[in-house]
């Protein structure tokens, strides 16, 4: 897909641009996973993208989120490359959450959540009104205020997940970048953080951009799927015209049925096996 | 809100962890109160009051006790709750920024390269002035974190690698003390191995003034650092995401962390354990946010050198141990628990 092709695509989803990449190439010792991408997120919409293991759509949130230099190329945050602005003024605008994440022992929810204010402040300005009261908001937005004094170690994967997604909300930033926040999360746990970022987008127009492993999920909550192999964007547009068999083949080399989830409406892609 | 104290005024913001003010007092008073205590023992005995009028400047029936104690057992107090101080800031630094709570200046080969500098000019060469010691210790340890964080750089530095990198040179540049201390002059081997366990022994005003400056500039400089430790502890990509230069920061941090523990050895010799231990009390009282953390190692490290050093003179007085044998006979077991309780998480 060419740069026009996507920016193209883009457009017809929404008339704004949170990022772009330009001949971005990505590398890992040497090894290039991205190469030569021309891709555009749509501004105030939920981006997914989806891939089979190892095609380089985490390295991709990484690239976008300016934690991997790009070895060709850059992203382009409005019309400023990423690499160009301070790495605090970007953490302004953009947030990421890695996956997995590790908080020290003993850590509380809370002091968790305020770390997310660090742009925002400096060696005088260390903890303003503004800090306390987005603290408090994303603490409130994400159900934990009852458990904002106990220590991470003590919660479960999905309370400590939401602790996690806190902390990005205190950042208080346009655009959320977030890599697989539902594994090792059980099915309940998994809707709950999705449904959380659904209404992140819905009720503040938040752009939100995540990776996720089940393509079933991506095709409900994504405004826009991004469909990657081997390091290339293979499909970019709504689940609903872009959802086929055929790609559902050339992405995860597997045979499926597409039918219509019962619930959503939106795609739903039944594997066939080799045996049943 | 209950959980942070805030201070707000149109400049400056800050919040601190409401349990803080109130066990740095108490850490504070007990401080003083060894202090008082080690002040008055020694050949020459003193009551705490006496002590303390003496401090006061008020007059006392004996006209010795000022000298005694502003000459002779005051330096050698504060020398020892200064390098604690020292010790442990550095400590509860290289925790963070390794997010390891087993690291310090001695596991991770810093101490070592400050000693085997130290011993080699003890044991070689005799005769050099002794004025040239401490500089040599606290040369020795920046060559040491110069090593170790170019060792372990691979297209940017990795906490497990600074980590098993500091051990290796630790390992090493202790064989090489091992080495001189087997084949040097059996008297500058027994000065050197003092030195090695670190002691105030015979510590004066002018063995301080030297360490003041660097606290000074030092310890201020930690407190400014202690929100970039916060995120550093988050992991490096949470920490890039919030938008901290965290190459930068971590060689911040190591340098004041290493200028630290050499401005402590150079002054006491190797004080072990100190760096470990107070941090790890400290997290245990205060939480884990730096903010609070640092200043409370600072006190704890403080008071545990301060306490060492009058339980090695008053032990089995009036044979002296060297207060780094005191802190090693506590910190060694504590190590160990501390490595029993994260493999058993």
């Amino acid at each position: 897909m060419n740069a026009e092709n996507s920016a193209v695509t883009a457009q017809a989803l929404s008339q704004r641009i949170a990022l772009t990449t330009r001949k971005l190439t990505l590398a890992y010792d040497g090894a290039s996973v991205i190469s030569d991408l021309d891709l555009a997120i749509p501004a105030g919409k939920i981006t997914v993208l989806v891939g089979s293991n190892g095609c380089g759509k985490s390295t991709l949130l990484r690239g976008l989120a300016r934690l991997l230099k790009p070895r060709h190329g850059t992203v382009y945050l409005d019309s400023a490359s990423i690499f160009k602005l301070s790495t605090k003024e970007v953490a302004k605008r953009l947030g990421i959450l890695p996956q997995g994440p590790v908080a020290p022992e003993g850590l509380t929810v809370r002091e968790l959540v305020a770390q997310g204010r660090y742009p925002h402040q400096n060696w005088l300005q260390q903890w303003s009104k503004e800090d306390e009261w987005m603290v408090e908001q994303a603490l409130s937005i994400t159900d934990m205020i009852e458990l904002a004094d106990r220590s991470l170690d003590t919660l479960s994967g999905g309370q400590r997940q939401r602790a996690w997604i806190a902390m990005s909300l205190s950042q208080n930033t346009d655009i959320l970048l977030l890599d697989e926040p539902t594994t090792f999360l059980d099915l309940a746990h998994q809707i709950e953080v999705l449904d959380l970022l659904y209404d992140l987008n819905q009720t503040q127009g938040r752009t939100i951009v995540m990776v996720l492993h089940d393509l079933n999920q991506a095709c409900r909550y994504a405004d826009c799927l991004v469909a990657i192999a081997q390091g290339q964007v293979v499909a970019q547009g709504e689940p609903a015209q872009i959802m086929t068999e055929a790609l559902v083949r050339e992405v995860f080399g597997l045979e499926s049925r597409i039918i219509q989830d019962p619930v959503a409406g939106t795609p739903l892609c039944i594997p066939v096996g080799r045996r049943r | 809100m209950n959980h942070w104290i805030t201070v707000r005024s149109r400049q400056i913001s800050f919040r601190i962890d409401r349990r803080v003010p109130i066990v740095l007092v108490v850490l504070g008073l007990i401080t003083l109160a060894i202090v008082l205590l080690s002040l008055g023992q020694g050949e020459y005995p003193i009551s705490p009051i006496d002590v303390l009028k003496t401090l006061l400047k008020i007059e006392t029936d004996n006209a010795d006790y000022d000298f005694i104690i502003h000459t002779l057992r005051l330096p050698r107090a504060l020398i020892a709750f200064l390098v604690g101080v020292g010790f442990a800031i550095s400590g509860a630094i290289l925790q963070g920024i390794t997010r390891n709570p087993l690291a310090a200046p001695d596991i991770i080969g810093i101490n070592a390269g400050a000693s085997v500098v130290a011993v080699s000019f003890i044991v070689l060469f005799p005769s050099v002035p002794g004025f040239v010691l401490p500089i040599a210790a606290f040369a020795g340890a920046f060559v040491a974190a110069i090593l170790i964080y170019l060792l372990a750089w691979d297209g940017g530095s990795s906490p497990i690698r600074l980590i098993l990198i500091g051990v290796g040179i630790a390992a090493f540049t202790n064989a090489v003390i091992s080495v001189m201390l087997t084949f040097g002059q059996i008297n500058s081997v027994s000065q050197a191995w003092i030195w090695i366990t670190g002691s105030v022994y015979g510590r004066s005003w002018e063995h301080l003034l030297p360490l003041l400056p660097w606290l000074i500039v030092l310890i201020p400089l930690a407190l400014l650092l202690s929100r970039d430790l916060n995120v550093l502890h988050l992991g490096d990509d949470v920490a890039r995401g919030v938008g901290s230069r965290v190459e930068w920061q971590r060689v911040l941090l190591l340098i004041t962390s290493v200028a630290l523990t050499g401005a402590s050895v150079a002054t006491a010799g190797t004080v072990g354990f100190v760096g470990l231990m107070a941090p790890h009390l400290a997290r245990q009282l205060v939480g884990t946010a730096y903010e609070g953390l640092l200043p409370t190692a600072a006190l704890m490290g403080g008071m545990i050198t301060v306490l060492a050093d009058l339980l090695g003179r008053t032990l089995f007085a009036p044979t002296e141990l060297p207060c780094g044998v005191i802190t090693a006979t506590i910190g060694a077991p504590y190590f160990l628990y501390l490595l029993y309780q994260n493999r058993h998480q």
